[in-house]
């Protein structure tokens, strides 16, 4: 079956160090990803604010998109392009009137039944698998599982089994050979879409997590969203002064960690691309053993 | 952007949200746990259960005190507030309602002009490639908000790391966008 990837904007250009990875690790893995061609931004942090309907018509146009390309499944490793089209995929298969309108508004039709993974979903069924075959690396550290707002809220698109207290990014890292640490803000916000409007916000709320992580002894925090790891890596500056101290915590996205794992090197996973160095979590690296 | 702010028909603030959201404010008995997991509750100057509050009452002056409120601005809408409302209030549509009446009659917090801004910066930057483009939306916002200066040492070290796009990605036919937003706002006159 054909596996349809929507990259959204982050992942061409900020994020693009999580595609590369995504890609590293599907590919180590023999699973092929092809990208939805022509799909548009889903409106993300913003068109909800000023419009609904076109908070709905801009994800519904990729929707009616991928299937008539027909796509059966689509991955999407951004949270918050996730959560727009999850949620929009929702309301529209709900309601044959916002349907109809929405139809209009694209001038496309479509159906809403595109099976939508995010990237748990994606690792747990087609990675996990076959992965016990591909990893040659224990990562050996604590890390401390990021899950952030839109995998776990609202209600109606959550993609994770407990809300408060997930555990589906833990579980990848243990495969990984990392130590999931128990601690308070797995879900908690990190400022999301005010990184540049009202950056000191960022910097309190990312602050109060990196400084959760690190007092509970994590080596390396581990997300799954581009707008939480440019708030928790790019932002360390206005973070550092916020908490009035440095907390050199690398932040990684999920697929560069599980990469690490399968032994695939550490510049093909984009990890040169932080600000907050990785070195650290390369070297806590040990072979795992047969 | 002001083109694709809907109208809602004749009524109370409340009547008018109820309508347009679904959302029931009496619903609310007010147990306060939207404010209490609210991550800016503390920067608010009006309480997320206060303002299901005030909906409620419908007190001379609430009205104005909801739409030019800092709150409903600083709203992130990471819906913490509605995962654990034991009435299932969904908050973030109430906040998202209220942000699009407050723009209608130009009752915005002018601290919360920035915010806007961005917004703004962000969906004229979908409306003309269709995608975002990281750039564009930077000098955009900058105008906008006259914070020129802000964030100027971070351009060259994205663009080492390859984190920048000096040139918009766009989709095949940027037309099919900006027709999505004209239909759009020709819908909010209907």
């Amino acid at each position: 079956m054909r596996i349809g990837f929507y990259p959204g904007c982050s992942l061409e250009g900020s994020s693009k160090e999580y595609s590369d990875s995504l890609f590293a690790v599907a590919e180590k893995c023999g699973i092929m990803l092809e990208e939805i061609k022509d799909w548009s931004c889903c409106g993300a942090s913003a068109a909800h604010n000023l419009n609904h309907d076109l908070a709905l018509a801009l994800p519904a146009r990729t929707l009616a998109l991928a299937e008539k390309q027909g796509f059966e499944e689509v991955v999407i490793p951004c949270a918050a392009c996730y959560s727009r089209i999850a949620g929009t995929k929702q309301e529209i298969s709900n309601n044959v009137a916002t349907r109809k309108k929405i139809e209009r508004y694209i001038d496309l039709t479509l159906e809403a039944d595109i099976k939508i993974l995010t990237v748990f979903e994606f690792l747990q069924k087609y990675i996990f698998p076959v992965a016990d075959g591909h990893i040659v690396n224990k990562l050996n550290q604590k890390t401390a599982c990021y899950y952030g707002c839109l995998y776990s809220r609202p209600k109606e698109t959550a993609a994770l089994e407990q809300i408060e207290n997930p555990m589906e990014m833990d579980k990848v890292m243990v495969k990984a050979g990392a130590t999931p640490i128990d601690w308070a803000f797995k879900t908690e916000c990190c400022g999301a879409g005010f990184t540049m409007s009202r950056t000191d916000i960022v910097a309190k709320l990312s602050g109060k997590i990196i400084e959760d992580a690190a007092d509970r002894g994590a080596e390396s925090i581990i997300v799954a969203c581009p707008m939480c790891h440019v708030n928790l890596d790019m932002r360390r500056p206005e973070i550092k002064k916020q908490l009035n101290k440095e907390i050199n915590l690398p932040v990684l996205f999920i697929t560069q960690a599980l990469g690490l794992s399968m032994g695939i090197p550490a510049d093909q996973l984009g990890l040169n691309k932080h600000y907050v160095p990785t070195d650290k979590v390369v070297t806590c690296i040990v072979k795992k053993e047969a | 952007m002001h083109e694709i702010i809907p109208q809602h028909p004749a009524g109370t603030l409340k009547s008018q949200m109820e309508e347009a959201t679904g959302v029931i404010v009496s619903h609310c008995y007010q147990c306060g746990k939207c404010t209490a997991g609210c991550p800016l509750n503390e920067e608010m100057d009006v309480r997320p259960n206060q303002i299901l509050r005030m909906l409620q009452l419908e007190l001379p002056g609430y009205e104005d005190k909801i739409l030019s409120s800092l709150s409903i601005w600083l709203c992130l809408a990471c819906d913490t507030c509605y995962s654990r409302c034991p009435q299932e209030v969904k908050l973030s549509q109430v906040m998202d309602f209220l942000r699009q009446e407050s723009i209608r009659q130009h009752k915005v917090n002018p601290k919360a002009k920035d915010i806007l801004s961005f917004h703004k910066a962000f969906l004229d930057s979908i409306k003309l490639n269709g995608k975002l483009h990281e750039v564009g939306l930077t000098i955009d916002y900058k105008l906008r908000s006259l914070n020129l200066m802000q964030d100027v040492l971070l351009a060259p070290s994205m663009m080492a790391k390859g984190k920048l796009a000096i040139f918009p990605h766009q989709v095949q036919n940027t037309k099919e966008i900006a027709k999505i937003f004209k239909r759009i706002s020709e819908g909010t006159k209907e």
